[in-house]
């Protein structure tokens, strides 16, 4: 809570200079007696002692278990230990931002630390327009702009510009949506503290990250100090076992957990996903399972680095990070366990992301489109996942069916990379085979509505089948515009039929 | 960062696992609360900053501050000790896609004739099927409804604080909801836009909109002064001055913790 730790904090950690441990000392203390400990009667030198970059909370000589979360949390506060509860003060390893709220933490920021002020490092900011992007709505378009002055007087490192509107690939330093593209480019790293003014920052936490939305006011804060107020949340551990079936995605499992937990299960907690069916995910899709932690209301969501993570991080990052993981005998608040191999497809439908039912049950809801896209369906193995329904039917789509790449890397796969099985086609060609709409420049494009030009909004009362994340009243527009959330596999069969349908009819 | 870690050390921590929220007033928080209170700055920073800060304030020339419920830190000594008004009353899981829709993310809070615009579209998502009275008046920019009564898990969705801004530009002093979703919450006390309360029952269903109601803060006591009852609220804590002084931001400088970081580099 904001208030209270505001509270709890000394005065000096604006100043940079000041910044820590140089005029109190209670903090220090568990930290020197470890080292102490660790160099025992050996040392006798006079010099300093040799700095270790291994913290205590990450060494076997802390006594108290913690979750992963915790531990993150322990070393971004330089403490030994922390608790579920309490409000603790980090240093934040990369901030995020884009065109919606990236203005308005730019206000703050100048009107709190100066029209002078300096961020606090221009290397630990990345900036990403990727909402309102291909629009004629002036003000999205000034939004931009404001971005890219505030880059340039800043000399921000990490900014993916966009300047030609009218074809996106005449930008090659334009990404596309924040969270895929943070990944691709090498911004999410294990044992880091991600912070983003985007509900789905959560996203990262795909990468053993803590990772979490926050508002343009405690933006504007980090952007001057680095620095964050956060309450160390309780975790809730979910494993899931089993082989996963060939027919089901990570949106299955997660839209599965949100059906079990209700969109405020979570609230203020984190969500750990272990088992061997999460070991066995790719990291696109142990994305899909932490983006939409916050639809139940999670604070975080995390998955344990493995060498599927740091496999997917080489050449991506030069930057050394130091995994963490949850001790055995650390607390969770409640553990939750899945048999994967028995679960079915499932869909959320309207107006409430944890309105499960099974696809199966809504084979008579007819449906008017569908929507394949967006940070947690827009992946490069979302849209091939789609393209093997659709291979395997052979057959067109009744219902238009609108593709939005995430990025512009996934953008390029659509168009560069074969599908397995398909004797050499691409995405790109089974979708036009499969008579769906071209697939649109990359942008969070019609996953939250947006301005009315935006592509595949839907301006009228339409019943959808997307892989989006949220199906709030308006969400994609109408007001009574109808949102079934569903996995790409679910997607693409429900194009083929005109219904929410089971993606088995084609895939068995 | 200090402070914390000594008062930390000196109680121990309680292991109490009911963590969602806002209200609670631990032994922690207290006792590293009067410790700072000894550790604070010189008093010379509590008359300064509030000065400093408003001769930078771009919209200083503007009556409404964004981001700051009450104009002046160096006068506002008493807290706003009660609402009145006409409610507003919703059910559960109002996302922020209903407080403020999508379409109007392009307006920066940060600008204050944007920050009003924001204030006209406040619950615009809602669907008129289901909440026939609208929030806002045709042609209006403020609400006649002064206070929000809500149930479960209000604000849930986006981080955008443009919610909680939205509500407070169109006039909205207080949401009453059961519960709350976190980002929501901390936006609310961040920007001091609007005291977001949590009830002890079911508020929205004892409620209606048009009801003439009292927020009591002092006593955590809301009155509907239309059906005669009086219902407890769980305490804000300590998220009431942040709120109060109008935000993270003018709560740190009132109380010196950070100083005034705008002059230096002016």
């Amino acid at each position: 809570m904001a208030s209270s730790a505001i509270a709890s904090s000394s005065t000096s950690f604006i100043k940079k200079n000041e910044i820590g441990l140089s005029s109190f000392t209670p903090t220090s203390f568990p930290i020197q007696r470890c080292k102490r400990r660790a160099l025992s009667k050996k040392v006798v030198s006079v010099m300093a002692p040799p700095q270790s970059d291994r913290r205590p909370s990450t060494t076997g000589s802390v006594k108290n278990a913690m979750t992963m979360t915790e531990k993150i949390m322990a070393r971004a506060s330089e403490r030994s230990q922390v608790v579920p509860g309490e409000n603790v003060w980090v240093n934040v390893d990369v901030l995020m931002t884009h065109d919606v709220c990236g203005p308005g933490t730019i206000g703050i920021f100048k009107k709190e630390f100066g029209e002078n002020a300096k961020v606090w490092d221009r290397e630990k900011i990345v900036i990403i327009p990727d909402h309102y992007i291909f629009t004629s709505d002036e003000r999205a378009n000034r939004n931009v702009d404001i971005l890219r002055d505030f880059c340039g007087e800043q000399n921000i490192k990490y900014f993916y510009d966009i300047k030609d509107l009218g074809n996106f690939r005449a930008n090659p330093d334009y990404k596309g949506v924040c969270h895929v593209a943070l990944a691709q480019e090498g911004h999410c790293r294990p044992g880091e503290v991600l912070l983003g003014t985007d509900s789905h920052t959560c996203n990262a936490g795909a990468f053993g990250q803590f990772a979490t939305g926050i508002g343009n006011t405690d933006a504007g804060f980090v952007m001057g100090t680095g620095k964050s107020l956060l309450k160390v949340p309780p975790t809730l551990r979910f494993v899931m076992d089993g082989e996963m079936p060939s027919y089901l995605l990570a949106k299955d499992l997660i839209l599965q957990i949100i059906g079990e937990i209700t969109v405020a299960g979570a609230t203020y907690k984190s969500m750990e996903f272990v088992g061997s069916t999460v070991e066995s995910l790719t990291m696109e899709e142990r994305m899909t399972l932490c983006n939409m932690v916050v639809e139940a209301g999670g604070k975080n969501g995390v998955v344990p680095a493995d060498s599927t993570t740091y496999k997917y991080l080489e050449g991506k990052t030069s930057v050394e990070f130091e995994p963490v993981y949850s001790d055995d005998s650390a607390r969770f608040l409640a553990e939750y366990r899945f048999d994967v191999s028995k679960l079915e497809p499932v869909v959320a439908k309207p107006h409430s992301p944890d309105n499960r039912a099974l696809a199966r049950e809504c084979k008579d809801v007819k449906i008017d489109r569908v929507y394949i896209g967006s940070c947690t369906g827009g992946k490069t193995e979302d849209f091939l996942a789609a393209a093997k329904v659709f291979l395997a039917s052979g057959k067109k789509v009744k219902v238009p069916t609108f593709l939005v790449p995430a990025t512009q890397k996934v953008w390029m796969d659509l168009y560069g990379m074969e599908v397995p099985g398909s004797g050499g086609k691409t995405c790109s060609q089974i979708f036009e085979e499969a008579g769906c709409d071209t697939p649109a420049s990359p942008s969070c494009g019609a996953c939250l509505g947006g301005p009315r030009d935006t592509y595949a909004r839907m301006n009228e009362p339409k019943v959808c089948v997307s892989t989006t994340n949220r199906n709030f009243p308006g969400r994609m527009g109408h007001k009574e515009g109808q949102i079934y959330l569903a996995s790409p596999y679910t997607a693409a069969a429900s194009a083929l039929t005109g219904f929410v349908t089971d993606p088995r009819e084609f895939l068995q | 960062m200090a402070a914390m870690a000594a008062a930390s050390a000196s109680v121990s921590v309680s292991n109490n696992p009911s963590f969602p929220s806002s209200q609670k007033r631990s032994p922690l928080l207290s006792s590293s609360q009067s410790f700072i209170r000894n550790l604070r700055m010189p008093t010379t920073h509590l008359i300064k900053s509030p000065l400093k800060h408003f001769s930078l304030s771009s919209s200083s020339t503007s009556p409404l501050i964004p981001l700051c419920a009450t104009t002046d830190t160096t006068t506002t000594t008493t807290a706003a000790t009660a609402f009145h008004g006409v409610c507003y009353v919703l059910g559960d899981n109002i996302d922020t896609d209903q407080i403020i829709p999508a379409e109007y993310l392009t307006l920066v809070p940060s600008k204050p004739d944007e920050y009003r615009k924001l204030g006209s579209f406040a619950l615009i998502g809602l669907p008129s099927e289901i909440y026939p009275t609208k929030f806002i008046d045709s042609g209006e920019l403020t609400s006649k409804f002064s206070i929000i009564i809500a149930g479960d898990n209000f604000g849930c969705g986006s981080s955008r604080e443009h919610a909680p801004v939205a509500l407070g530009a169109a006039g909205v002093k207080a949401v009453v909801a059961e519960s709350y979703a976190r980002i929501f919450f901390r936006n609310s006390v961040a920007t001091g836009e609007v005291y977001p309360l949590e009830s002890e029952g079911r508020l929205c269903e004892e409620c209606s909109t048009g009801d003439v109601i009292t927020i009591e803060l002092a006593d955590n006591l809301l009155i509907n002064h239309t059906t005669g009852k009086e219902y407890k609220l769980k305490p804000i804590g300590d998220a009431g001055p942040v709120i109060e002084a109008g935000g993270i931001f003018a709560y740190a400088r009132k109380t010196g913790m950070i100083p005034t970081l705008a002059s230096s580099s002016a």
